[in-house]
């Protein structure tokens, strides 16, 4: 799908700005971020001015508007890599895309400069078909189709909540993995998109995403933090978190999400065994909230998103919550989500 | 790096552990095209159809077949649960066999290329599948951790990154997709290839199919763990004297999974790729499919409730359970149902007779090659 043939104004680029010269990642955007609306936030804990080249049609969010939108006590909720959920929190498009600033246009197999933007809303406004598996992965793309043997009843698909893409050279693995295979890049272009099947969990990652703000914006929640958050990625989960509630509130409501295409180049940045030397409770946490997720029922009764996540908080806050105080603190920032959610939102 | 195409034959892997299962009704010239890769295993042909017909065999390679006759001999009265004018009857080459491991192949399927020219060893990458754990539990963004150059993303629990044994192996095909009647009768000219340049869709991954997701399994390019999986390899009742066709692959692979999934053992689906020539007539095939699509609603809610009793530690008692489930259940959707629940009971019957010691003496083909 060409990016003619997507309604741009349905869709805000939201870009957290950890580093404050944007200037070469958005000039490596340019041929895809033009003509769309974008988002930047930058980090309230960024000291320096933000570097941003002419010719796009943005607007800034730094902490002076945070303050003034959800109040001083609730900024420190959008603080390192969590800043762009002040950005979800705010715009009023119906897709979101999400990019990493140290991230640039990866290329495809033939060569040619991914669109990645075009990419996420076309998997965005496909159906999604996470209750069978295709084995020709998605079925609404030009030149495949559902297999055979795969049920009629299904082959219209459910709405697709979120996109999730990939990333060449610099992987999203976590910093063990990293600093074990320093030289490790991945040059693997899988040319696919499918769908994550329904009960399936799986890590995603907010480096490359998209989403329905419509249908799931107030499930992605920023809400685990670890006790020493960096950065970089590999001392954060909040994405991993959040995806797990978004997954698993997706497949509540029957809806679907997809991974795979688009790839976006990520650059390198920060060192796996600088993070290491961090306690990394990352891992400790996740394993936990596996069974947790694993076994999580949500009531029938939550046919909202919002319920939805005020139910998972509160199953998180009872379940985890002597576990850890990350769950606890994470339970309470789930509630106070919603609670601007609802508030900024309704307002407009 | 690049890798020069040289003509000498790959190296096998498993050479003694694994047998080539083909079903065929016609001839096996297409075992010329796979020569190389091919020549050092174990085949065992299972000819359908007329058992008088002589299948001409490339020489050169090591196998044994089985016509019709030699069927109904080695299992008696248990021969009517293998179908016949069906290439469902493969499964039969899955009871004599005495390997670890399985590959099947359709008999118009050859050797595809990667999109680097080079020729695919198909059955080498179904080893390393097999070889290597899956990850049923915890879906990975980046595919098959195991393969080179890939890993675990970050968030992937730990705990898990041990992986799970690797039951089957289920390859995919260029050229002519596998496609039902109804899409084929809509889409005659499409081929698994980009729209614009028609290079062909190769998607370079292996992945697990997560626990508790059912797929479509089909029986072209595949490979399994006999030891582990076999008992419930059963491709059906279907062809002559049956109201289906072309749902044997699906049914195993319904069953497989479900089971596979209460062991806690791996599915894979993805690479390799080979190539699929012959699109079968559709006409024919919306025949023998049509009562299959109405029933596949029906299977398929049944197989995605099922539970199997923590008391099933065995693939067999799995599988014996399942016979069970399908007659209560699915037997009032059709009376075919109940056939095919009994099928499935005689064919457990047939492989515990056949894959016990007494059993092996029993079971000398007509046609073989030493």
């Amino acid at each position: 799908m060409s990016s003619a043939e997507i309604n741009k104004n349905e869709v805000d680029i939201v870009i957290g700005a950890l580093n404050a010269d944007l200037t070469s990642f958005l000039t490596s955007w340019r041929p895809f971020f033009t003509g769309f609306h974008l988002i930047v936030v930058k980090d309230p804990e960024l000291k320096e001015e933000l570097s941003i080249p002419e010719g796009f049609d943005l607007d800034v969010y730094s902490k002076t508007d945070m303050d003034k939108i959800v109040g001083a006590s609730n900024s420190t909720m959008f603080s390192g890599y969590s800043c762009r959920y002040f950005g979800y929190l705010i715009s009023k498009k119906k897709y979101i895309v999400s990019i990493d600033d140290d991230c640039v246009p990866a290329k495809d197999l033939k060569g040619f400069l991914v669109d990645a933007v075009s990419q996420h809303v076309t998997n965005l406004e496909n159906p999604a078909t996470p209750l069978f598996f295709n084995t020709l992965y998605d079925p609404y793309c030009e030149g495949a189709d559902f297999v055979r043997g795969y049920p009629f009843s299904l082959r219209s698909g459910v709405p697709c909540a979120a996109s999730c893409g990939l990333w060449l050279n610099l992987a999203d693995l976590d910093a063990p993995t990293q600093a074990l295979k320093t030289e490790q890049r991945n040059t693997s272009y899988v040319d696919a998109v499918m769908t994550v099947p329904a009960k399936a969990m799986l890590p995603i990652s907010g480096i490359n995403i998209a989403f329905n703000r419509e249908l799931v914006g107030p499930a992605m929640v920023p809400a685990l933090r670890l006790a020493g958050e960096g950065k970089v990625r590999w001392e954060t989960l909040e994405d991993v978190w959040g995806g797990m509630c978004l997954k698993h509130i997706s497949d509540h409501l029957g809806y679907g999400v997809k991974t795979g295409l688009p790839y976006v180049w990520r650059n390198e940045r920060g060192d796996a065994v600088e993070s290491l030397r961090k306690k990394w409770e990352g891992m400790k946490l996740m394993e936990k909230s596996v069974p947790f997720f694993e076994s999580l029922k949500l009531p029938e009764t939550a046919l909202k998103v919002e319920d939805c996540v005020l139910e998972l908080a509160k199953a998180v806050k009872e379940q985890l919550g002597s576990d850890d105080p990350a769950f606890t603190q994470a339970a309470d920032a789930m509630v106070k989500w919603i609670q601007l959610w609802n508030s900024v939102n309704s307002s407009s | 790096m690049a890798l020069l195409y040289t003509s000498v034959k790959p190296t096998p892997v498993l050479k003694d552990e694994l047998d080539i299962v083909i079903p065929t009704i016609r001839n096996l010239d297409f075992l010329e095209m796979w020569r190389p890769f091919f020549e050092q295993y174990h085949l065992i042909i299972v000819q359908d159809g007329d058992p008088s017909k002589v299948i001409n065999i490339p020489e050169g390679f090591d196998y044994e077949l089985y016509n019709r006759n030699d069927i109904n001999r080695i299992l008696g009265p248990k021969a009517s649960c293998i179908s016949f004018k069906d290439s469902a009857c493969r499964c039969f080459g899955y009871m004599v066999s005495k390997k670890k491991y399985i590959f099947t192949i359709d008999d118009d399927c050859f050797v595809a290329k990667d999109p680097s020219g080079k020729e695919i060893n198909a059955l080498e990458q179904h080893i390393k599948n097999l070889l290597s754990p899956s990850t049923p539990h915890f879906f990975n963004t980046l595919y098959d951790p195991f393969r080179d150059g890939a890993d675990f993303v970050r968030g992937y629990p730990f705990s898990m990154r041990e992986g799970a044994i690797t039951a089957v192996s289920h390859g995919l095909w260029l050229n002519i997709p596998d496609y039902d009647a109804p899409t084929q009768l809509v889409k005659p000219l499409e081929r698994n290839s980009r729209k614009f340049d028609l290079s062909p869709r190769y998607v370079d991954a292996v992945m697990t199919i997560p626990k508790g997701t059912l797929f479509p399994m089909c029986g072209m390019n595949l490979a399994f763990d006999r030891e582990l999986i076999g008992p419930a390899m059963y491709f059906g009742l279907m062809g002559d004297g049956q109201p289906i066709g072309r749902y044997d692959d699906m049914w195993a692979g319904w069953c497989v999974k479900v089971i596979c999934d209460h062991m806690g053992w791996g599915v894979k689906t993805g690479l390799p790729y080979l190539w699929h020539s012959k699109a079968s007539n559709p006409f024919v095939n919306l025949k023998k499919e049509y009562k299959g699509i109405f029933w596949q609603e029906e299977a398929i809610p049944f197989f995605q409730s099922v539970t199997l009793p923590k008391e099933c530690t065995s693939v067999q008692q799995c599988y014996l359970e399942l016979a069970k489930l399908v007659r209560e259940k699915l037997g009032k959707v059709d009376p075919y149902f109940i056939k095919l629940a009994t099928g499935m009971v005689t064919w457990i019957e047939a492989w515990e007779e056949l894959n016990s010691v007494e059993g092996t003496e029993a079971k000398a083909p007509t046609g073989k090659n030493e």
